[in-house]
């Protein structure tokens, strides 16, 4: 694939679940209950895609395919369009805006406490992934902030958790994968606190 | 709600053939499509309608099996008509025991011929939030622990439901302690809105909904009513259920259906039926408050969930 056609085509296959929903919720075949399995699925969708955004720079690093890069910014952004859905969907269909009802759940029901958290905490990021926001903040202040994506991905993974009835089986294995891709950067990180054959250079620089 | 519908309420004859007519083809036009509902047998004589029934329109019978919560099959909701097919219902032995007179093994054929059966339509309400109608068949309950006469000391009755491990991939996994154990006081056991389950939609019950027999009490949440039970036991205490050993703090021993009384993870002051868009409220008991109510008089709910 030419270089410059990696970008869009990954741009088409990641709206792909949102075709499959609305699809499945044009021709009713979402099942028995359609409103929750869109809601499921948007909010299984905006962890594939923070899962696939943290990945980049461990795929980057063991394989030294610096193109991975050029993706990251667009895959989060599509982490936090799922997740923009994800609530839509528990703002309508769930609570049919009744804000009220939704202000106690925050308040009362820990997994909803725990979910509003990380896409509270995912708008500064949505907002400041922009070239000028970089700029403007400057590219530490800027990576400081956007670190905040670690604790997002728990919150996340933890939201998932505290919603499942007995079965933990898929929350554990989005736990794992998540531990995973942050063990691999504490790793790396200590690798280079203590000045042990760092992997690569200024591995983490957004680029300007 | 009323035990004794209005005459008003009733649906003429006429017009219930029709309605019978109507989720044939329906049922058809599931096939068809999901190719996934095999055509069920059907009882000999037409059932009964009964006067504990509603009137709500029923959930369509692709839903009532396509979508349920039968965990030895896998916790996808999918999962019992995937895999259910699969579950040997024939020969299938249920045994009575504990304290009673006469404790039995009785045949499932035996079973089929103690009463005649009678259609219910009772809501369902899980504990996850969502409802349906369902037109069940059977009998009372009680005709069947009638026979072996329970003794003054039985106080709760024990539900355990079967596990065949090659017929079901979910019990290879622990989620729950298996096999799936309910329980209900003798009394709401006795009850006669509790309905022993042989058939859904005027057919043999299909195993994703608990082939060959369950039961159905319809005003608690629907994971007290056991599925694909072998055995049924009179005890003197409250028996520990599957999903109290699961969840102490989540589901108690009672779990009637109560929307002022909330899950600790989530609301259950409102629900979703199956194919509507709005959520409807919750009613006390599952809207069977006038019938069971005086089985829980003068308890404390909220301790008692």
């Amino acid at each position: 694939m030419p270089r410059a056609a990696l970008k869009p085509a990954v741009f088409l296959v990641a709206l792909l679940p949102l075709g499959y929903y609305g699809w499945g919720a044009w021709h009713d075949s979402l099942g028995a209950n359609p409103l929750e399995a869109v809601t499921r699925g948007m909010g299984t969708w905006t962890l594939n895609f923070l899962l696939v955004t943290l990945a980049i720079t461990p795929v980057r690093k063991l394989t030294g395919w610096a193109g991975a890069q050029r993706l990251r910014r667009m895959l989060g952004l599509f982490a936090f369009f799922y997740a923009s859905l994800h609530l839509a969907c528990y703002l309508w269909f769930d609570q049919f805006f009744a804000w009220g009802e939704i202000g106690r759940d925050i308040v009362k029901r820990p997994f909803i406490t725990v979910g509003m958290a990380a896409f509270a905490l995912l708008v500064p990021l949505a907002a400041t992934s922009s070239n000028y926001a970089i700029r403007k903040l400057g590219g530490r202040r800027w990576q400081a902030l956007h670190r905040s994506v670690y604790v997002i991905a728990i919150l996340a993974v933890v939201h998932y958790s505290w919603l499942v009835k007995a079965d933990q089986a898929q929350p554990l294995l989005y736990g794992g994968i998540l531990a995973l891709l942050l063990g691999l950067r504490l790793w790396w990180w200590l690798m280079t606190r203590f000045r042990m054959n760092p992997p690569r250079r200024c591995a983490d620089a957004p680029r300007p | 709600m009323n035990p004794t519908p209005a005459p008003s309420e009733i649906t003429p004859p006429e017009i219930y053939a029709r309605r019978r007519e109507f989720l044939r083809s329906s049922i058809g036009l599931g096939l068809g499509l999901t190719g996934a509902v095999p055509p069920a047998p059907t009882f000999a004589a037409a059932p009964a309608r009964s006067s504990y029934s509603t009137d709500e329109a029923p959930t369509p019978r692709e839903h009532v099996s396509g979508y349920s919560n039968f965990y030895e099959f896998g916790t996808d909701k999918a999962d019992p008509a995937r895999h259910a097919g699969r579950l040997r219902t024939r020969p299938w032995q249920v045994t009575l025991d504990g304290l009673v007179k006469k404790p039995v093994t009785l045949d499932i054929e035996d079973i089929l011929r103690l009463a005649p059966l009678e259609e219910r339509i009772y809501r369902l309400r899980c504990v996850e939030g969502w409802s349906m109608v369902i037109p069940w068949l059977g009998f009372p309950l009680d005709v069947l622990l009638k026979r072996v006469e329970p003794l003054g000391s039985a106080r709760f009755v024990q539900f355990v439901s079967a596990v065949q491990p090659e017929a079901m991939p979910g019990v290879a996994r622990r989620v729950l302690d298996w096999p799936y154990v309910e329980g209900m006081r003798l009394d709401e056991a006795r009850h006669p809105l509790t309905l022993l389950v042989l058939g859904l939609y005027g057919a043999v019950l299909p195993n994703a909904n608990g082939a060959p027999l369950r039961i159905a009490v319809p005003w608690k949440y629907g994971f007290k009513s056991a599925k694909s039970i072998v055995a049924i036991r009179f005890v003197a205490e409250p028996p520990r259920t599957s999903w109290m050993q699961a969840a102490p703090r989540e589901y108690g021993f009672y779990s009637n259906v109560n929307p002022a009384v909330d899950h600790p993870r989530w609301s259950q002051a409102r629900e979703r039926r199956i194919g509507e868009f709005l959520k409807r409220p919750t009613l006390p008991f599952n809207g069977y408050a006038e019938q069971v109510a005086d089985l829980y008089r003068g308890m404390d709910l909220v301790r008692n969930f």
